[in-house]
């Protein structure tokens, strides 16, 4: 072997395939999560494109067409308790119901991979004193912890966005800390301290290339419950404020008429139900898709 | 003899992690020349790995007690601060594992695994680094080298993970390559091919091969010379020519005679050394084989062993050297 390297002309080199192309791969030829994406995709770009795509002004209504019911002239999806258009809101509802879905799970996902991934990798009384800490947030039931978070904050789409990080960054943590923990005293880290690698570059490619993966999945599976609970938060009042349109708050002021009009009002659920599926469909394929070692 | 590439003296390790301190090896010196091949054999728990391990201070610095001195090409392993321990490893002496397949990183291929491990050590280009790795794997002979570059680890047979294992510690060029029971986990037939390959790459690159294994017959086949070891001592060093021919310690004729190979005779019924190996938390005193040795005497059971020197390059710890030749020569 010895020098005969560098002089080598190396004849283009074929590029690896890479581990995200793989599993976009997978990913493709999985109907359900496809399907799940896909409709993800609509009603994003539904959101993002509102002002284009929204019949009506979501903010105004005639009380004269309050409570239309589905298929009306000119409401296709009915009027609301204050004659707005249906179809509308409901567009115009995904901006801020996905960002209180996603934000909070980004977020959370940021902060709790970290201190789950340093915990895990220092071990000891290190661990110890984070995981502890974090089992204090934990030991609260979610939707209890949220609600009572943004009411001691007061009531705010920031407030609201704040009180769901703090929620998600424990599960996240504990997935990222048990994750590394297992990996930590694994062969291929000892292998990769006796080639000589410290200790960042083994938590920036080992420990993070084997945690992202898990964590990511368990992540995109927390977006339909931080929309669940970012709508039941706007359903009492803690999260995003009348009169804009959001899924969980248009729910809240929709119950009273659930017996003048149930369509209309379950309309709302609807989205979120379809949103957390499809989160939960492509989570489960984005899973499988990534299970590389059999 | 020239002066040895690794040397240890006198080494101590003591994990101090549990409730009561455990003798994991004790009082172990070795030499290893420029070239050699030494293996060193023991049942499991007997401190080889430990000992090997040790030469790469992989052993847990915070729960573990080490003692004596390892030189690496004139250079004390003990000494080294973090930044040279980093240089060190890998670079001049590099370790394979037992088990491939968990010691490769399952989510990247393994040229990614070569390459990053060269560019760690070497400031050269990814693309001279891919071309080096792409020698490596002709060099341990991995069919289509080129596209076995891009597979991932699960996607590799159990042989041929052990091969790529083998050009990933071999990347850097190492001078002294330990190897921790590199065959266990493989097929027989796949045993004997990667034994060679080690072997062989031992004389094409001059490399220096510290080997643990559990099984004499590997031994045999890769070392030059053999250490045996027992409760964290060595307890016999010979020639593996010496070592087979004409064991000095009860514990490596037990061990020649605990082998399949010899007791092929149908109806034949295999040796084993009767008991189990002491609690390394608890050793008795003197020799620590005596409970289970079948020349034992009460002067055995008292009093450590000394190293005698048996012949050239050949030494055992036991006192009663004459009886176990005579031994070894009734059961040839």
């Amino acid at each position: 072997m010895a020098d005969a390297t560098i002089d080598l002309a190396p004849p283009a080199p074929i590029r690896s395939a890479g581990f995200w192309r793989n599993v976009g791969g997978r990913l493709r030829r999985d109907r359900t999560a496809m399907a799940a994406a896909f409709v993800l995709l609509l009603i994003l770009l539904a959101a993002i494109f509102a002002p284009l795509i929204a019949p009506m002004d979501p903010l105004e209504g005639r009380l004269v067409n309050r409570l239309k019911p589905i298929g009306t002239e000119g409401h296709l999806l009915g009027t609301d308790e204050l004659g707005r258009d249906m179809l509308s809101r409901l567009i115009w509802g995904g901006r801020l119901s996905l960002l209180m879905g996603v934000t909070p799970v980004v977020m959370a996902f940021v902060i709790g991979s970290a201190i789950g991934i340093v915990a895990g990798y220092a071990g000891g009384w290190t661990n110890t004193l984070i995981m502890r800490t974090i089992d204090v947030f934990y030991a609260f039931p979610s939707v209890l912890l949220a609600v009572a978070l943004s009411g001691a904050l007061g009531a705010g789409l920031g407030n609201a966005l704040f009180s769901l990080t703090v929620v998600f960054i424990p599960p996240i943590a504990r997935v990222a800390e048990s994750v590394t923990t297992r990996l930590r005293s694994s062969d291929f880290i000892e292998a990769a301290r006796a080639s000589g690698a410290g200790a960042l570059t083994i938590v920036r490619v080992h420990v993070l290339g084997n945690v992202l993966g898990p964590i990511f999945v368990y992540a995109t599976s927390l977006i339909a419950v931080s929309m669940i609970l970012a709508s039941g938060l706007s359903f009492l009042g803690l999260g995003v404020r009348p009169p804009n349109p959001e899924w969980g708050l248009m729910l809240n002021t929709l119950r009273t008429a659930i017996y003048v009009q149930p369509w209309v009002a379950a309309l709302p659920g609807v989205m979120i139900f379809m949103v957390s599926i499809s989160f939960n469909l492509l989570a489960d394929g984005l899973r499988s898709a990534m299970e590389v070692r059999q | 003899m020239t002066s040895p590439y690794l040397s240890i003296r006198n080494l101590g390790v003591t994990f101090t992690g549990g409730t009561r301190p455990v003798r994991a090896v004790n009082d172990v010196s070795l030499d290893i020349a420029p070239g050699e091949a030494v293996a060193l054999i023991g049942e499991s728990g007997s401190g080889k790995s430990v000992t090997m391990r040790a030469v790469m201070r992989l052993n847990p610095e915070g729960r573990s007690r080490i003692e004596g001195r390892i030189m690496v090409g004139g250079r004390d392993v003990m000494a080294m601060d973090r930044r040279t321990l980093s240089a060190y490893r890998g670079a001049d002496a590099a370790m394979i594992f037992q088990e491939p397949l968990l010691a490769l990183d399952p989510v990247y291929t393994l040229g990614d695994q070569i390459i990053e491990t060269i560019r760690r050590h070497e400031p050269i280009t990814r693309d001279a680094a891919r071309a080096r790795a792409l020698e490596l794997f002709e060099r341990v002979r991995i069919p289509s080298a080129r596209s076995r570059l891009d597979n991932y680890p699960h996607e590799m047979s159990g042989g041929m993970r052990q091969r790529a294992m083998i050009a990933l510690a071999l990347s850097c060029r190492p001078k002294l390559l330990l190897a921790d029971e590199p065959t266990t986990a493989l097929d027989a037939t796949v045993q004997m091919q990667v034994l060679l390959l080690l072997r062989e790459l031992q004389r094409d690159l001059g490399l220096s091969i510290l080997f643990v294994t559990h099984d004499i017959g590997a031994a045999i086949e890769v070392a030059d010379r053999i250490a045996v070891m027992y409760a964290g001592q060595i307890v016999e060093e010979a020639s593996a020519r010496d070592l087979i021919r004409s064991p000095r310690h009860p514990y490596t004729l037990g061990l020649l005679k605990s082998r399949a190979h010899d007791a092929m005779v149908k109806g034949a019924r295999l040796d084993a050394i009767p008991g189990a190996p002491p609690d390394l938390a608890n050793l008795p005193d003197g020799c620590p084989f005596a409970p289970r040795c079948f020349l034992a005497d009460e002067g055995c059971r008292s009093g450590g062993v000394a190293m005698q020197v048996v012949g050239p390059a050949h030494q055992a710890r036991c006192r009663r050297l004459e009886l176990t030749a005579a031994a070894a020569q009734d059961a040839p």
